[in-house]
């Protein structure tokens, strides 16, 4: 029996030995389902046509990304041979040993100045300035905003702002500029509101909205590299950028109490919102007549500068990461390098992909492929990101914890809210050793 | 050694007629159950209960470090849970509350004979065969303060139903009334057509009320099976998941699955995640129980 049960053992390792090498010529890239993912299929299709090696993007809902992703990994499983990351999990990916490090790799392409210094700090090095690399900045993406240019060009709506401000009606210059125009819009007799903002506590919706408010104000969320929180998370400036998107809140249309990106770009295509928050990656959805009826007439702007002149965005996208565990990792080295090139990054930049490849970005070809593409390329060198530490998700889930109930609620103070963050996040750092 | 004497097969059964001995039918159906259970359950679970006294992290490659109580004393300690736990508490009260009333009363006026009866019931019965993810969805949109039929039906204007953080925990509960009180209603039926109609014949020969009939009949002899209803409610509803994770993200909707969701699979916080799933199971065992030792107070009587 024992020498059955042996020999069947053994078959079923040969047949699982030989179908791996049977797959070797395919690769498989994980990342969420969105339109970049459909991008990046189309790109990679190429790869396919120049080498005979087939990738496929496999792409699972948002919601779902980051538990699908970490599940995977903390299985050592080998389904993924490369994933586009968020930012946010290279502490994870890196000290939980799921991601490949790209350090020579890095070094032989001197890919830290081929790429974007910001995306490169943002979606590949980890710990901050250690100079160890984990990611290729792939999908470059920064919180920006739409605008309804229309409303914001009627002379009878500029004659009115103009009076009642005391300033012309156009682009905020600054976040006072933003209160007022959000103000000044919002009429929910007339089913007019005056601003979309990020609310979802399930994730990091809110926090992106929050923390980027934050930057804007002159504030950091912690020190990233001694993880010192107290009086900086609670610092006034924090306090003070806290109290204006708490009442930037006051002019979201109504039910505005658990929001997205989805919800954001609704707020433009069904004419609800003066000006709405979003990713640059959901803007192509808002440029596209068959989409957004409004399409036209909507325009798009960086995120205002805050009362010092700190001038910030909070960051997204992602870079994209070769697994440990990946039977082909010699193939996804090889892909890589096809990635990196200039000509397959503006090919994935005509495509749609938003390209973190310097030389490609800077170019006028790029930045007025769309009208957004400016305000994109402008919003990648101002931006800023949330803690990357492996202990991420705990610091949002206590930050949505602390910042939720008094931005959606009107519970307590901002000050309130942050001293509780702060003592939340120095206790979970003390926890992991980080601080003593 | 003993020997356990397998009862024998009844010969006039088809597994006899197919020549099916005891040993067969233990070795086809039987083990093979209790494999997948202790596979499955058995082992998961104290795999689990080993887990909730270490630090282990499913997301990091470090070594699980055995740290006690630690674990438990951290949740039990920690305001956040217990909040959690007031919210489950609250939402369990007022959904299985509601699902109670709502399903004892159309059980009630469906107890008699009118036309159309059986379709009547079967249309009642369709909330609780639709999928949580699909009710949570659409009953968002019936919420909406701009288009949502509730509000237009109600005349409440752009009454803030689920981002409002006083109203966001009843709005779900609602749903979840709407969607298990047929489930209640059909326990109830089934207890209410095992009432034999003597009683009520006695009761109208001695001219007793139809509260009093209600009271001393109706009630007593439905009771086992609304105490039955109310065990699979409560068990359910403090488990709860998909229905506040879809409709509402108001730290007020936040119950204790949610929570348990978010350490273990958001947070990878896997040890502490096993303590709190642990201290639930107590929960729901120890609720239970108290249900269990009264259905059988009632039984007796």
């Amino acid at each position: 029996m024992r020498m059955k049960m042996t020999g069947m053992l053994a078959g079923i390792s040969l047949a699982l030995s030989s179908g791996t090498s049977a797959f070797a010529q395919e690769l498989t890239i994980f990342w969420a389902e969105w339109d970049p993912a459909n991008y990046l299929q189309e790109l990679v299709n190429e790869y396919a046509a120049e080498t005979g090696v087939t990738v496929r993007v496999e792409t699972t809902p948002w919601a779902d990304f980051q538990t699908k992703a970490f599940a995977e990994f903390n299985a050592h499983g080998d389904a993924y041979d490369l994933v586009v990351g968020d930012s946010q999990w290279l502490g994870a990916g890196s000290e939980g040993g799921h991601y490949v490090d790209l350090t020579e790799f890095f070094e032989e392409h001197n890919l830290a100045e081929v790429f974007v210094p910001a995306t490169v700090e943002s979606y590949a090095e980890y710990p901050k300035a250690s100079g160890k690399y984990w990611a290729i900045p792939t999908e470059g993406d920064a919180n920006g905003w739409a605008y309804r240019k229309d409303w914001f060009e009627d002379p009878e709506e500029k004659a009115a702002f103009q009076e009642k401000y005391g300033y012309e009606l156009g682009v905020p210059e600054n976040y006072q500029q933003l209160r007022d125009i959000a103000e000044f819009f919002h009429r929910p007799d007339e089913g007019r509101y005056g601003i979309a903002l990020y609310t979802d506590n399930s994730y990091d919706g809110l926090i992106m909205g929050v923390e980027q408010t934050i930057f804007t104000y002159g504030g950091e969320l912690g020190d990233y590299e001694t993880f010192q929180v107290q009086g900086i998370t609670n610092s006034p400036e924090n306090v003070q950028a806290l109290e204006m998107y708490r009442e930037l809140y006051q002019f979201t249309p109504p039910n505005w109490g658990k929001t997205f990106f989805l919800e954001n770009n609704q707020a433009i295509t069904e004419g609800l919102a003066a000006m709405s928050m979003n990713y640059f990656a959901f803007f192509p959805a808002l440029a596209n007549p068959a989409t957004n009826p409004h399409a036209d007439a909507t325009g798009y702007f960086v995120n205002p500068p805050g009362p010092t002149g700190a001038h910030h965005a909070a960051l997204g996208g992602q870079g994209m990461s070769i697994v440990s565990y990946s039977q082909n990792k010699e193939e996804a080295f090889k892909f890589l390098e096809w990635f990196i090139r200039e000509d397959v990054q503006q090919k994935w930049a005509a495509l749609g992909g938003y390209t973190c490849h310097a030389a490609v970005l800077e170019s006028e070809e790029f930045r007025n492929a769309t009208p957004f593409n400016e305000a994109f390329f402008q919003s990648m060198q101002i931006v800023k990101d949330f803690w990357a530490v492996p202990e991420y998700a705990e610091l949002l889930t206590q930050m949505n914890t602390r910042v939720y109930p008094y931005v959606v609620g009107g519970e307590g103070t901002a000050e309130e809210a942050l001293d509780g963050l702060a003592t939340d996040w120095e206790e979970t750092f003390k926890r992991y050793g980080r601080l003593d | 050694m003993t020997t356990i004497a397998l009862e024998r097969l009844d010969p006039s059964s088809r597994a006899a007629a197919r020549g099916w001995s005891d040993l067969t039918i233990r070795n086809v159906f039987i083990i093979p159950t209790i494999v997948f259970l202790i596979v499955f359950n058995i082992f998961p679970l104290l795999y689990s209960l080993g887990y909730s006294f270490t630090d282990f992290r499913a997301s990091v490659s470090a070594p699980a470090n055995f740290v006690g109580l630690d674990n438990y004393k951290r949740l039990l300690s920690d305001p956040n849970i217990w909040r959690n736990f007031t919210v489950t508490a609250k939402y369990v009260i007022v959904s299985v509350g509601g699902q109670m009333i709502v399903g004892f009363g159309i059980a009630l006026l469906l107890n008699r004979a009118f036309p159309f009866k059986g379709l009547f019931t079967t249309l009642l019965l369709l909330p609780m065969m639709m999928s949580m993810a699909v009710v949570g969805l659409f009953w968002k949109l019936l919420y909406d303060p701009s288009w949502g039929i509730i509000n237009y039906a109600l005349g409440l204007g752009r009454f803030d139903w689920l981002s409002n953080p006083d109203m966001a925990l009843y709005a779900v509960a609602i749903t979840d009334i709407w969607m298990w009180s047929p489930f209640v209603m059909l326990l109830s039926l089934a207890g209410l057509s095992a009432v034999p109609k003597h009683l009520y014949e006695a009761a109208a020969i001695d001219r007793a009320s139809s509260w009093y009939t209600f009271t001393r009949i109706t009630l007593p002899l439905v009771a086992p099976m609304l105490l039955i209803a109310l065990i699979f409610r409560t068990m359910e509803a403090f488990k709860s998941f998909d229905l506040p994770f879809i409709m509402s993200g108001q730290p007020t909707t936040e119950v204790i699955a949610i929570r348990l969701y978010k350490m273990a699979f958001q947070e990878w916080q896997t040890g502490l995640s096993c303590a709190l799933a642990y201290i639930m199971l107590i929960v729901v065992i120890a609720i239970t129980n108290i249900y269990i030792k009264y259905l059988n107070r009632v039984k007796e009587r």
